[in-house]
């Protein structure tokens, strides 16, 4: 058994953090490039071969690596030197309670795609984004500068403010999907449900060809304002733009971050695109359905394929798409992340914060109270 | 030992050594709240141990992360010196604190003398499930009296803070 989990973590550690961030730092030049016109990176070579510019992340890795590592003069030297890996830390061990595929059995063999599953996976994450704030407030702190001490001061308040949203946005999901536990949510989504269904609530019988409209149990089809809340405050959690004021270039320099070099700054750079990933991976988890194929749950698949094929082959063909489709969602996710920070604007300081307070949190509020009245009246008092 | 008691002696000695790092660095408040972190975390690796699940993840959701954090804030908005401390004067209060604290330690060591073996754990004891069902069922009054005193505190705290500015 642990075997098998260090097996599953060296597979995420792979995937993820070795293999997609690094991609994404590509993506984000590539597409910043496409939606303002320009070429983007393609110098990067090894004997003329450019490869699209896919040699940079690498280019970039060796600059940072072989850089100066300064640190000012009369900043706190261990916490300078230890707030990049505090920052980047808890990005990565985030992964751990996010499912990459479901839950399958070959012969009296049971695996399930997921590196820990606790049953109350969803509060790890929380617990784990609380602890991240503490890279960007002390390497502020740290580093005797007034303008990262103001980046650290705004980063405190604005992640502790979306925290408390954050969490508030997705209690609807709970409350549809009854568990906290991540495999346990996804598997719920591995269904279709009827669109028209809840006329007869009322009262008005379905008539048969609208019966027969489904559309897959996806938490985004239940939670629409809590899917747009939640990528809201969790992009402002990652502090990106357009919610980047703890960095505001034009107003604080660079912010907590003004007086890294090298890699460590790297490494802040780093965190903050493996945090991409994560917020990825977790709306496609609790809101597109994780693995889960839409309108093929994993029986139909397994039951189909293993007419023709043995059950093992069938079971194999579905892990193998499941990951796929996961992955597919995880990148769907994160270009929509790119095309929003490229988008929009920063807002201002007090536009962030008023987001915040004053609209997002009634209405996350608001929506916890209509989706308990709903759910009470489809599945009735007593539940 | 097993894996749980070599568990439990590291996340004793973490919060053990984190807390005198609070206590005794009195000059420097930052590197003080820091250590409060790591004693908060370490206690919840303990209550992990005690499969309190749920009270470990809101030990470290708010007391680790929103608390300290916000304590922090407030050291950093102040922008503190560690000169701002004077050197301690009051052998009062050294000599009271240092009494109450041997008598908490005698109190702490006569009851756990004294310890029951602790009984088997019903499943899913520490869910967020059990826990929400007797939060609202049982002890639905004090939950609800709770709610109005920190409600009664925001109120309280707002009109302290805008008295100033209208």
């Amino acid at each position: 058994m642990p075997i098998e989990v260090l097996l599953k973590a060296v597979f995420i550690l792979l995937v993820i953090v070795a293999g997609l961030a690094p991609v994404i730092t590509w993506i984000e030049r590539k597409q910043s490039a496409v939606m303002q016109d320009r070429i983007g990176a393609n110098r990067a070579d090894i004997g003329g071969l450019t490869v699209l510019g896919l040699l940079h992340p690498l280019a970039d890795v060796i600059k940072l690596l072989t850089k100066e590592d300064v640190v000012p003069q009369g900043a706190n030297r261990f916490m300078h030197l230890i707030a990049p890996v505090i920052a980047a830390v808890p990005a990565v061990v985030a992964y751990a309670v996010i499912p990459f595929g479901g839950v399958y059995t070959f012969g009296n063999y049971t695996i399930s795609l997921v590196v820990a599953n606790p049953d109350w996976g969803l509060l790890y994450i929380f617990a784990i984004g609380s602890i991240a704030t503490y890279g960007t407030v002390i390497a502020g702190w740290s580093s005797n500068n007034n303008w990262s001490l103001l980046g650290a001061l705004r980063a405190s308040a604005q992640m502790i403010s979306y925290e408390v949203t954050m969490g508030l946005s997705v209690v609807g999901v709970f409350m549809v999907f009854q568990t906290l536990q991540l495999q346990n949510m996804v598997l719920a989504q591995d269904t279709t449900f009827r669109i028209f269904g809840f006329l007869e609530l009322v009262g008005i019988p379905v008539p048969g060809v609208l019966d027969w409209i489904r559309l897959p149990a996806w938490g985004v089809f239940f939670q629409p304002l809590g899917f747009l809340m939640f990528l809201t405050t969790i992009m402002a959690e990652n502090k990106r733009p357009p919610f980047d004021t703890p960095e505001g270039e034009s107003e604080i320099i660079a912010g907590y971050h003004l007086e890294y070099s090298g890699m460590r700054f790297g490494l802040f750079f780093m965190s903050e695109f493996i945090e991409v990933v994560v917020i990825a991976g977790l709306v496609a988890t609790l809101f597109l359905g994780g693995w889960a194929l839409p309108w093929l749950s994993q029986e139909t698949i397994v039951g189909t394929v293993s007419r023709l094929f043995n059950p093992e082959f069938a079971t194999g063909l579905c892990a193998i798409l499941h990951f796929t489709t996961f992955m597919l969602k995880v990148v769907f996710m994160i270009w929509l992340q790119m095309a929003l920070r490229w988008t929009l604007p920063r807002f201002r300081y007090d536009q962030v914060m008023d987001l915040c307070w004053k609209i997002l949190l009634p209405l996350s509020i608001a929506n916890i109270l209509v989706t308990g009245f709903v759910l009470l009246l489809v599945r009735g008092a007593g539940q | 030992m097993s894996a749980q008691q070599v568990l439990f002696y590291l996340f004793a000695a973490f919060a053990v050594v984190s807390a005198l790092g609070m206590v005794l660095n009195v000059r420097n408040t930052v590197a003080a709240a820091l250590s409060l972190v790591v004693t908060m975390v370490a206690l919840a690796g303990i209550y992990v141990l005690l499969e309190a699940h749920l009270v470990a993840a809101i030990q470290v959701m708010v007391y680790g992360g929103a608390i300290v954090v916000l304590f922090l804030f407030v050291v950093m908005l102040l922008n503190l010196r560690s000169d701002a401390f004077a050197p301690g004067r009051a052998r009062l209060q050294k000599l009271a604190g240092a009494l109450l604290g041997i008598a908490l330690l005698a109190q702490i060591v006569r009851s756990s003398v004294a310890l029951p073996a602790a009984p088997p754990v019903p499943p899913g004891f520490g869910g967020y499930r059990q826990l929400g069902i007797a939060l609202y069922t049982d002890y639905v009054l004090l939950v609800e009296i709770a709610s109005l005193l920190l409600t009664a505190a925001i109120v309280g705290a707002l009109i302290l803070a805008k008295r100033k500015i209208d």
